[in-house]
């Protein structure tokens, strides 16, 4: 009987460690999308895309440098890069002109750009799986509470996610562009009638937003294929959790990346088939108390 | 109405009653689906473009009717009637619960989680096998006697269609269509004298469910399936870029925009895989230089002109 008692917790625990490393994943993208909807207020539907790219551009960048761990963490420099390059483009040459038309407008336009960013993956990378190897000093297992062993990877995953965060607080909070760009998300006016080029904070936001999608893209290839339509699946579950944790707020996305990875690698263990559905519900629950998400919006 | 466009529509009606005798099978069928595309990208029109709600994931009420029909017409014995009637009934009322749901946040809050909680019940069909048939969906689904052939699909998505939209355009017109008009472009102030705000909204939103629902169900009789992709958000956000380039301060316009997007698709994925990349393309062009949509466009030009409604052939 110990046995079974000593497992069922184990069970619980391990798949809560699945899921927590889950969560740094969730909230490196959906911290992006949040600093572009907080200061933009654009639904950047083409998020997810970026993030593909992201984890197909590590995949070529870790095959240039032969595989190995030096390939991993020189795509971790170079894969974000490129998104950040790519999204650069993409608000020069085409957003940057709409910011005073209709939310809808920008809406869509980043839609044709996640079906442009789709098919021009499927072009250049083809239809196939990809994998990314694990590097070496993160490959095998550590044993944690009583010896269970947990994947060396998450555990850096683990540590990642707190690091983005504390770094993209002292952005927002400490750097002077940070402050301009919290000023601008709250009247955009004001902030270019004291004489501040609005127009290059917001292309800074939204690259930066931009690379942190890549980011995530180039942390979660060691763990899962590489495939197309990798993106489908995580961009609305990136804009539940913003919508969870208020829009626009940073420690929002935390929270809600937190929520979303627990209740959805917990809920697996409850119900395999439709362990998915407990994000979901967690969602609906959040906003039937608190419509505006759980913390402040900036909006 | 003037007699020159009551003259144009009962032509436009016309042509479209006498297509099948001379198109070959192919196009019958794809004249019935552009034919629902419409129906679907006008009922969106309804709350998008005449609300003013950013309703972000209008497939899924198009896949609950579709669902809905299916299961009525393989799970139980009932007349065909019925399953046809509770397709669209099963809309409405998806219609009210995410209504009811998203209602209380506004714009792009509600389009976000629409998508979001629009995503779960993609989820739900996706998942459940032995109910809905997964990702496989459900394939050779038995139609009465009377819609089995091409032709006999083509004349009742026709006449549903065109029904629909007459109830569609009416309700524009009345009181009602006025009020949702006037809530679109001053919320503040139609609260102020009186109007309740949220329950037009919600109201929309159910009517808006139920004609998505007609045309899901439609598509059981045109193609006789049905799959989860058909609630996918993609899917949803194509049904708006049909309403944007056919022109969504027109009441023909996404009906226009469905046509030429269907039709697009049917040719270009002859010639390549790259549909997708033609689409956003396409998509960024409209956005850019045709931002009222077509017809807005013609609209513009000629101001009370006279407009085609033979839109719907080739």
């Amino acid at each position: 009987m110990d046995a079974v008692y000593s497992i069922i917790p184990a069970g619980v625990l391990s798949q809560m460690f699945v899921g927590l490393s889950r969560t740094t994943i969730l909230f490196i993208v959906a911290s992006g999308l949040t600093l572009i909807l907080g200061v933009l207020r654009i639904p950047n539907v083409a998020h997810g895309s970026l993030y593909m790219i992201g984890a197909f551009t590590a995949f070529t960048v870790t095959k240039l440098f032969g595989g190995g761990s030096a390939g991993f963490w020189m795509a971790l420099i170079i894969a974000p890069l490129a998104v950040a390059l790519i999204s650069l483009i993409a608000e020069r040459g085409m957003f940057q002109f709409l910011y005073e038309r209709e939310h809808l407008m920008l809406l869509l336009l980043t839609f044709a750009f996640s079906l442009v960013f789709g098919d021009l993956v499927k072009l250049v990378w083809g239809g196939e799986y990809k994998s990314v190897p694990v590097p070496h000093i993160f490959q095998g297992f550590v044993p944690l509470f009583g010896g269970l062993p947990f994947p060396r990877y998450n555990l850096f995953l683990l540590i990642a996610g707190p690091v983005v965060a504390i770094l993209l607080w002292l952005l927002t909070n400490k750097t002077k562009m940070g402050k301009i760009a919290r000023a601008a998300a709250v009247d955009r006016e004001m902030v270019g009638a004291v004489g501040i080029n609005v127009s290059r904070v917001f292309a800074s936001v939204f690259v930066i937003g931009c690379y942190l999608a890549g980011l995530g893209g180039v942390l979660v290839a060691p763990t899962v294929s590489v495939t197309l339509g990798m993106d489908h699946n995580l961009i609305i579950e990136a804009f539940l959790i913003v919508i969870m944790g208020g829009l626009g707020n940073i420690w929002g996305a935390l929270l809600g990346a937190l929520i979303f990875g627990l209740t959805q690698s917990l809920g697996i263990l409850i119900w395999p088939k439709f362990g998915i559905i407990f994000p979901y519900l967690a969602v609906v629950v959040v906003l039937l108390f608190r419509p505006t998400g759980l913390l402040k919006s900036t909006w | 109405m003037s007699r020159k466009t009551l003259l144009g529509l009962g032509l436009g009606i016309i042509a479209l009653l006498l297509l099948p005798l001379f198109l070959p099978r192919f196009y019958v069928y794809l004249a019935s689906i552009i034919l629902l595309y419409g129906l679907l990208a006008t009922s969106l029109n309804l709350v998008l473009g005449y609300g003013g709600i950013f309703q972000f994931h209008h497939a899924v009420f198009y896949g609950v009717g579709a669902y809905g029909t299916t299961l009525m017409l393989m799970k139980t014995s009932l007349p065909a009637l019925c399953a046809f009637i509770a397709g669209p009934l099963v809309s409405a009322a998806f219609g009210f619960l995410l209504g009811i749901i998203c209602i209380r946040l506004s714009k792009l809050y509600f389009g976000m989680l629409q998508i979001s909680l629009g995503s779960l019940v993609w989820v739900i069909v996706y998942r459940w096998y032995a109910f809905t048939g997964g990702d496989d969906g459900i394939h050779g689904i038995p139609m009465p006697e009377m819609l089995s052939s091409p032709k006999s699909a083509y004349y009742f998505t026709l006449i549903i269609t065109l029904v629909s939209l007459f109830i569609m355009w009416k309700m524009i017109r009345s009181p009602f269509g006025s009020v949702l008009q006037g809530i679109r472009d001053n919320p503040v102030r139609s609260e102020m004298i009186g109007i309740n705000v949220r329950r037009h909204q919600l109201l929309a939103l159910v009517l808006a469910g139920f004609f998505a629902g007609v045309a899901g169900s439609l598509f059981v009789v045109v193609d006789n399936t049905v799959f989860p992709d058909m609630l996918f958000w993609t899917l949803s956000l194509e049904i708006v870029i049909m309403c944007l380039l056919g022109g969504w301060f027109t009441f023909l316009g996404p009906m226009l925009g469905a046509a030429v997007i269907v039709a697009l698709r049917t040719f270009v994925s002859t010639y390549t895989d790259y549909w997708a990349l033609v689409l956003g393309i396409t998509m960024m062009l409209v956005i850019f230089f045709l931002p009222s949509g077509i017809l807005g466009y013609v609209e513009d030009k000629f101001k009370r002109g006279f407009i085609e409604p033979e839109i719907e052939e080739q």
